[in-house]
């Protein structure tokens, strides 16, 4: 991946070569070893480029090559590896190199300006809508639900800028303390600065292979044993936004098809998405990590230090290390990656963790993705 | 705060990331770009009727008669059960705060001094749990409680256009009774 | 369903906007390429010798085997026309009364091809593929950095 910051120089095509080179030299591989390519990126207005998936198709490995764009929003990071992987266990390719990019600084005067359009144009635009609202209207209702404070989600900030401080992509690691969380500006309350994770340029990719190409490249393969996706409805304004259900049914998705019946107990490492504080502490409770309204105290205990019993974020996460759409959630793949394979230097959690869950969001509070990766190979 | 910089593990490299300074120095090659993205937007049954209906003053809704919803925003077609939906309902211009937000940062990221008060509203005479967009005003942010009643204020007729600021903001039913509402 | 005809108890149209400004980097590429044009008058390329490609403008990597490119090139300002067309309506539909002419030129020493404009074309059957061309650059104080540096093409007797 490259280092994920404000303003890049690199055009987004470059950002994508960075990032899907560096891939392919870790995996030791050549351009033409790859069957074919799978682009994950965020809606065009961001990098300015109509046709954007066709445009970076160069950066992404895809001259000549069986090529693919999907986008879910936020989801987007970790679905593209669900979509490289349909490629490679079907049977239809050997190998498949997978690039999420995102070029936000290109958005003037802020992207913020470009995601208007998500609301309806009949119903919500007219009030003058920003993306904040939505953030903040959840969180109130889901701190409301189940009487969480302020500080409870402050934590996350805490942990997840510091986790980052180990990473050497990160944008925004730092040490601080709950009390400069909540000192932080009000943006739309519940939401403090300090809880919001940066708008950012950069890119990851994942090199995917068939099992015996697999053990042939690296003697620490690590496997993808389940997927999921699942998207609810638009009408964003008719659901209870106290828990995401669609996290839950795309997470047992994943789960069934990993063998995996106890979430809590089975996974060693869990990435859920955290482009806002509190959204970490959902997306644990969609992801049966944590019973519901829960996960703040799990916190507060230590349970999701990188030393605790079940690490959260250990990346350090978008709020630590950098929100480029499509890419955050490809990091955090990559991250499980790194991890498994005691690869983490600084960030490695202890122990000999087996089996890693990585999940993405998007849209209208919308689409849950989630990826369960393993050191172990799927049975048949 | 303390900020590091770590040196690169394998895997990753850096990239060339650039600061305001940069830009204003005149050594960076930029060029911009503004498209010119105006759309006309056709409305569809359900919203032009909605859109009509506010002119009117009224707030109006769908049902399905199989999953006995009363939907709003209303819809055609049932998303639940992928059929049409069967009959229009007036619903009231009164509902419950179901959540709110304070938000001191505009559209266009401006900071704003008094903050505006988005809420989804559940509106009293659709289903459990449907809500819609709208803002919240003439009460103090501090006042603003998740499970408050509200009304709709409505632009005079002469005003409204057939939008959904035709209701120019919702505000508490009941001022006495605020005081005696419970902290959560 | 069939469609609907809309009546008068509709609204039928909405508009609106979506203001958005797009701020472009030239890339490390493109730094290459619009430093050499603005700072030297000079046109450059780079090289992928696996692939046997001379890339103008210049790139950062090569997408066919997806090296970092290096290898400074620079070409001539001389080339031959690959294609070319004449444009009679502009980007908004509107009708020109002098067509708009683009070609698509191979600049001497690249294995790639440049769009740009045909300056100054009097008699349009003059134009062919294979016509000699010559770019016509800007003096030193006019150049921004921008590929309009080059004012154009010009056909060679």
């Amino acid at each position: 991946m490259t280092k994920f910051m404000r303003r890049a120089l690199e055009t987004p095509k470059e950002l994508a070569w960075l990032a899907a080179k560096a891939a392919l030299d870790s995996a030791e591989m050549k351009l033409d070893q790859i069957d074919g390519a799978v682009l994950g990126s965020a809606p065009d207005a961001f990098d300015g480029m109509h046709m954007k998936g066709e445009y970076l198709a160069d950066g992404c490995g895809g001259w000549r090559k069986p090529y693919l764009r999907c986008y879910v929003g936020g989801g987007t990071g970790v679905y593209a590896v669900a979509q490289g992987w349909f490629q490679v266990a079907s049977g239809l390719f050997d190998t498949a190199l997978v690039v999420c990019e995102e070029k936000m600084s290109t958005c003037q005067p802020h992207p913020q300006a470009a995601f208007i359009s998500i609301f309806d144009p009949f119903t919500e635009q007219p009030l003058k809508p920003n993306l904040l609202w939505i953030f903040a209207l959840e969180q109130n209702r889901y701190m409301q639900t189940h009487h969480i404070t302020l500080e409870e989600i402050a934590r996350v900030s805490v942990k997840n800028k510091r986790n980052a401080l180990g990473h050497p992509s990160a944008q925004l690691g730092a040490e601080i303390t709950v009390k400069d969380v909540l000192a932080s500006e009000v943006m739309a309350w519940p939401v403090h600065r300090l809880m919001v994770s940066p708008t950012s340029d950069g890119a990851a990719a994942v090199v995917l292979a068939a099992g015996d190409v697999a053990r042939r490249l690296t003697s620490k393969p690590v496997w993808i044993q389940g997927v999921g996706w699942c998207l609810d409805t638009a009408y964003w304004t008719n659901r209870d936004l106290y828990y995401p259900e669609y996290v839950e049914k795309a997470a047992w998705m994943a789960y069934r098809m990993a063998g995996v019946k106890e979430p809590r107990r089975e996974i060693n490492i869990a990435e859920p998405y955290d482009p806002f504080a509190y959204k970490e502490l959902h997306h644990l409770e969609g992801l049966q990590l944590a019973p519901k309204g829960q996960a703040p105290k799990l916190l507060a205990d230590g349970v999701f230090d990188r030393d605790g019993d079940l690490p959260v974020t250990p990346s350090g996460g978008l709020l630590g290390v950098g929100n480029p759409i499509a890419a955050a959630g490809t990091m955090k793949i990559c991250e499980l990656f790194w991890q498994l394979r005691g690869e983490a230097g600084r960030r490695q959690v202890p122990g000999k963790p087996e089996r890693g869950v990585a999940q993405a969001w998007g849209d209208l509070m919308q689409v849950g993705t989630v990826v369960v990766v393993g050191t172990r190979e799927p049975k048949r | 705060m303390i900020h590091r910089t770590i040196k690169p593990e394998p895997n990753i490299v850096q990239g060339t990331p650039l600061d305001a300074k940069d830009l204003k120095r005149g050594k960076i090659f930029l060029n911009s770009y503004a498209p010119a993205l105006r759309y006309t937007w056709d409305t569809g049954e359900a919203m032009g009727r909605y859109l009509a209906e506010l002119k009117n003053g009224r707030l109006i809704a769908r049902s399905c008669r199989k999953c006995e919803r009363v939907m709003i925003p209303p819809r055609m077609f049932c998303e639940r059960c992928f059929r049409p939906t069967d009959d229009w309902v007036y619903v009231k211009a009164t509902g419950t705060v179901n959540t709110f937000s304070l938000c001191y940062v505009s559209w266009d990221v401006r900071r704003l001094k008094q903050p505006e008060i988005p809420a989804v509203i559940e509106i009293d005479g659709a289903s459990p749990g449907m809500g819609i967009l709208h803002l919240v005003r003439k009460v103090a942010p501090k006042d603003v409680r998740i499970g408050m009643r509200v009304a709709a204020v409505w632009k005079p007729p002469a005003q409204r256009t057939g939008s959904i600021t035709d209701i120019a903001y919702w505000m508490p039913i009941n001022r006495r009774s605020q005081r005696t509402v419970s902290a959560k | 369903m069939a469609g609907t005809q809309l009546r008068k108890s509709h609204i039928a149209k909405w508009r609106g906007e979506i203001p958005i400004e797009s701020l472009y980097t030239a890339g490390i590429g493109g730094q290459r390429f619009f430093k050499a044009l603005k700072e030297k008058g000079k046109l450059v390329g780079t090289r992928c010798r696996p692939c046997h490609q001379v890339f103008v403008p210049s790139r950062q990597f090569c997408e066919r085997c997806f090296v970092e490119l290096t290898e400074e090139v620079r070409v001539q300002p001389d080339g031959v026309i690959k294609s070319f067309s004449y444009a009679y309506v502009d980007h908004n539909g509107r009708r020109l009364k002098q067509p708009v002419t683009s070609a698509l030129v191979q600049l001497e020493g690249a294995t790639t091809v440049m769009l740009h404009r045909l300056l100054d074309v009097k008699d349009l059957s003059r134009i062919s593929i294979g016509s000699r061309v010559k770019a016509v650059i800007k003096p030193k104080a006019k150049r921004t950095g921008s590929i309009l540096d080059i004012e154009g093409f010009r056909l060679v007797e």
